[in-house]
């Protein structure tokens, strides 16, 4: 078992026994469920709606290399810089070139879930910049040194009470319990730095290749901000944001919010196109994007699974997901958590190591049924698990299932094995729940079933 | 009409009694039950557990062995859906694809079978109790049974359906997961078992005897009287 | 070869392989794919009734649903005395806004501090002003959402920056949806696309704290549309 994988399993065990975490997520999570189910009902055509927003997406990933070079065709013609990183490493060493070269003293952040998975605020705190996220959730994370726990709910897991300690220890504010108080406290703060920021740093839902243009989707303003104040723009996305032409963005974005918080709309979706133009009296002076490859050309030659590449990262399966929903987000351990992360991470990090996100699911197919893009989800999970088993089966695990091909096909051996487990039910309860019960695993937490003592074949014979 | 009978592994062992039903109910809607002796298992654990090859060296012989019925009947929303969704999938590029896709034409779980080929809904049950329906995540996604147990359950007399907020969540025993990811398997099916409690029923039905295994489990170690039972056996009763 | 070379060498070899057409592992069936999936779109998404006054009754019932202010006015003058009032209740002191033929005819009746950003302006002027005033591209009554760019309503941080944002519109800016708007966008800046270009649908937002909704996260706390 990998590190990852027994970390996994500790922290789920840890987890699923903390009743107030699980009764706070379901509750998050029961509110957006509501509003989710109304908004969706709301279109005329949901199903249609999903489906073309799948094909959509198939056209943008199955003719990638055209679209992303008109992408940078098009920014270029407006002045942007446009840079490629294959790795996360190369990606960290563009931004932090330029934020160099800028003589940077303070960075804006804006959400970028690509900026978590290129370790990027480490690499720029480590190098002496000082880094600040704008978005509320994030901002919190930021100040308790923590990841974001959801792709799109930063600090879902945390309550009133323990933002307000947090403000008060981390910002010498007054301890408050009313939200709005502690939204003012961080929106004063932040306000100061997007004024003062050198560097403004963004990530990107969508990019469109028809018009050269980043599209990004927020509530707060704080990427509004980030990219209007600061006289140098960054943003960095994953090369599978494309979409093919400007009005697609009038399907996707309400797809966008319906699916990942149950608002019609959200509340600023914003094209960038450039830097500064000729007649703008304001707006950054450079504009860079970096386009990030970081192993996603992998999944993409996975064609069985490169639908996963059409991912809008809208949360709704983490927010669907009864595994996710008991363990929570930071159980996963890697940037994407939920199924979309059970899908990417063995191709993004390594299957060996991350093969057991793709086993800790019952493949109930909730996922798969709330994508608004249609990515088989579920079944992916069973591919990856066909995958890692091919490649590095277990000689117990193949073994045991060799055997039980051997006892399910001959009926003599299957009549024994059910008596032979009679035979052995009431010693299996002497040790049940010990150390040497081989069903302890069932047993901890559950009752084990009678074999009944005349099966269903037997009965079938004495009436035949 | 012949119906050819699929009892998967559990029910044989564990819950005969559902399988009976079943025949009872096939029966006196006047149709012959067969039931071949040499299929066990539709090969879904190693299937899962991603074990192909020797999913396949079991599925080879369910293929075998119902290549000739008619009409396949099983009693199991998950082990339906092995078949009738996954056995295409598992037998691609191999010799027996084009055989996969008919016996995946043909097999009906029963509950679906009896609503949408026999077109039967009365079966003539009385079953005096308030109970809740659990989807079992197989036969709701992958097969589309939603409406077909409770369309039969509607006609059962003196039955009360409640309808539980977390019916159409998984429940958490998915099979080798329950066994893999316990203490995940167990919160699942704290939630579900809660969700049933909540209900007042006496009884939660389903048309998937695993799902209905793991929720027991729980529901007997908890010390709760909430009792579990499949939707066959509550059909069968008059 | 350069990295952009070698991406999209990884591409092209990628793509070598066909993948299974999108979405037919659900059961509900293909549509027959079309030139452009997304065309129908319109079709699909929320109804937004046939003409301007199902437009009207639709953009001002979601923007009670957002909070925002959205006030239909008849007369240049009637619009002056909404803002007029808007700044007695408000206490403005200082405002700020670009040129455009509404806002150069109703600003200066606000008598207070005007501050022009679409010349060269300091930042510091802009945060010290309690509202921002703009003109916009389009209304759209779909999402109650209102379409501004940096080169028709003052810049980038216009719109955003101030606590109250004052959009001043015209009836026939007024579209029924996104769809629509894009269009707009496309025949209006075609080749030469302004910078910036935004949809503002409400108030700025957050639930980021237990999922409860606190307006002016970061942008405006208040948003007013004064329509003619």
């Amino acid at each position: 078992m990998s590190t990852f994988a027994s970390q996994f399993t500790k922290q789920a065990q840890r987890m699923t026994r903390d009743l107030r975490h699980r009764r706070l997520i379901r509750t998050a999570l029961r509110n957006y469920e509501v509003v989710r189910d109304q908004r969706r009902a709301a279109f005329q055509d949901w199903p249609a709606a999903r489906q073309a927003a799948a094909e959509t997406k198939w056209e943008a990933i199955n003719h990638l290399d055209r679209h992303l070079v008109e992408f940078a065709d098009q920014l270029a013609a407006r002045g942007t810089k446009v840079h490629w990183a294959s790795t996360g490493t190369q990606a960290r060493d563009i931004i932090l070139g330029i934020v160099r070269e800028k003589k940077a003293r303070s960075i804006i952040k804006s959400k970028a879930m690509t900026s978590e998975e290129i370790h990027l605020n480490e690499a720029l705190e480590q190098a002496g910049f000082e880094v600040v996220e704008s978005d509320l959730g994030e901002f919190i994370v930021q100040l308790r040194h923590e990841p974001p726990y959801h792709i799109v709910f930063p600090a879902m897991h945390l309550t009133r009470g323990e933002i307000s300690e947090l403000f008060a220890r981390e910002l010498k504010s007054a301890p408050t319990n009313e939200p709005e108080e502690l939204t003012m406290i961080a929106r004063r703060v932040l306000r100061k730095k997007y004024i003062t920021a050198d560097i403004g740093i963004t990530g990107a839902n969508f990019a469109v290749a028809e018009t050269g243009m980043i599209s990004i989707t927020e509530n707060e303003g704080n990427a509004r901000l980030t990219a209007a104040l600061p006289k140098v723009m960054i943003s960095l996305l994953g090369i599978e944001k494309i979409l093919p032409r400007l009005e697609d963005l009038a399907l996707f974005l309400p797809m966008l919010a319906v699916s990942g918080t149950g608002q019609p709309l959200t509340c600023y979706n914003t094209l960038y196109g450039g830097p500064r133009q000729p007649g703008e009296a304001d707006g950054p002076e450079e504009f860079h994007v970096v386009l990030l490859d970081n192993r996603r050309t992998e999944l993409l030659a996975d064609a069985e699974q490169r639908d996963a590449l059409h991912c809008i990262r809208c949360g709704a399966c983490l927010n669907v997901c009864p595994i996710f929903r008991n363990v929570g987000g930071y159980t996963y351990g890697t940037t994407y958590s939920g199924p979309i992360g059970s899908v990417i991470t063995p191709h993004l990090r390594g299957l060996q190591d991350w093969k057991h996100l793709s086993a800790a699911s019952s493949l109930c197919g909730a996922c798969t049924e709330t994508c608004p893009v249609k990515i088989d989800l579920h079944h992916h999970l069973l591919q990856n698990r066909r995958n890692a088993a091919r490649q590095k089966p277990s000689f117990f695990e193949r073994l045991a299932h060799r055997a039980f091909a051997v006892i399910a096909n001959r009926p003599a051996l299957w009549s024994i094995g059910k008596k032979l487990g009679r035979l052995a039910q009431p010693l299996q309860r002497l040790i049940q729940g010990t150390v040497l019960d081989p069903a302890r695993a069932w047993t901890k937490t559950r009752d084990l079933p009678p074999l009944a003592k005349e099966s269903f074949k037997d009965w079938w014979r004495k009436r035949s | 009409m012949t119906i050819t009978l699929f009892i998967p592994c559990f029910v044989d062992a564990l819950f005969p009694r559902a399988g009976i039903s079943v025949v009872q109910i096939l029966e006196r809607l006047g149709h012959k039950v067969v039931c071949p002796e040499e299929i066990a298992c539709c090969g879904q654990p190693a299937f899962n557990s991603g074990y192909w090859d020797e999913s396949r060296a079991v599925a080879v012989n369910v293929l075998a062995r119902l290549k000739d019925a008619e009409t396949v009947v099983i009693v199991s929303g998950s082990c339906g859906a092995m078949v009738k969704k996954f056995y295409p999938q598992l037998f691609a590029n191999t010799p027996q694809a084009e055989l996969a896709k008919q016996v995946s034409a043909r097999i009906w779980e029963f509950s679906d079978f009896l609503v949408t080929q026999l077109g039967v809904t009365d079966l003539g049950a009385r079953f005096p109790a308030k109970v809740t329906f659990h989807d079992g995540c197989h036969g709701l996604r992958e097969l589309g049974i939603k409406k077909q147990p409770r369309a039969l359950l509607a006609k059962v007399r003196d039955l009360q359906l409640v309808e539980m907020s977390e019916a159409e969540t998984c429940c958490g025993f998915g099979g080798t997961f329950a066994a893999k990811f316990p203490a995940i398997s167990t919160a699942m099916g704290e939630v579900k078992c809660a969700s049933a409690i909540e209900t007042g029923a006496d009884y939660i039905v389903s048309n998937d005897l695993s799902c209905l295994m793991h929720q027991q489990g729980l529901l007997n170690r908890q010390g709760s009287k909430l009792k579990t039972i499949h939707l066959a056996e509550v059909l069968a009763q008059q | 070869m350069s990295e952009k070379e070698n991406i999209l060498a990884r591409i092209r070899e990628a793509l070598k392989i066909q993948a299974p057409p999108p979405g037919l592992h659900a059961d509900i069936p293909a549509h027959p794919a079309s030139a452009h999936p997304a065309d129908s779109a319109r079709q699909w998404l929320p109804p937004v009734g046939n003409d301007f006054n199902d437009w009207v009754a639709l953009f001002a019932k979601n923007a009670a649903e957002l909070k925002a202010d959205f006030q239909l006015l008849n007369s240049a003058s009637e619009m002056r005395q909404a803002l007029v009032r808007l700044r007695a209740a408000e206490g403005w002191k200082r405002a700020a806004c670009h040129s455009g033929p509404l806002t150069d005819a109703i600003c200066p009746m606000l008598d207070i501090p005007l501050l022009r950003t679409d010349r060269p302006y300091d930042i510091h002027a802009l945060e010290a002003c309690d509202v921002g005033i703009s003109e916009c591209d389009a209304l759209v009554a779909q999402t109650g959402s209102v379409l501004v760019t940096s080169r028709s309503a003052g810049g980038r941080a216009l719109s955003v920056l101030p606590p109250h944002h004052v959009v001043l519109a015209q009836r026939e800016q007024l579209l029924p949806d996104l769809s629509a708007a894009y269009d707009l966008v496309k025949k209006k800046y075609a080749d030469n696309y302004p910078s910036m270009i935004s949809f503002i649908t409400g108030p700025s937002r957050t639930g980021d704290i237990e999922r409860i909704l606190v307006l002016g996260a970061h942008g405006p706390k208040k948003l007013t549309v004064l329509c003619l």
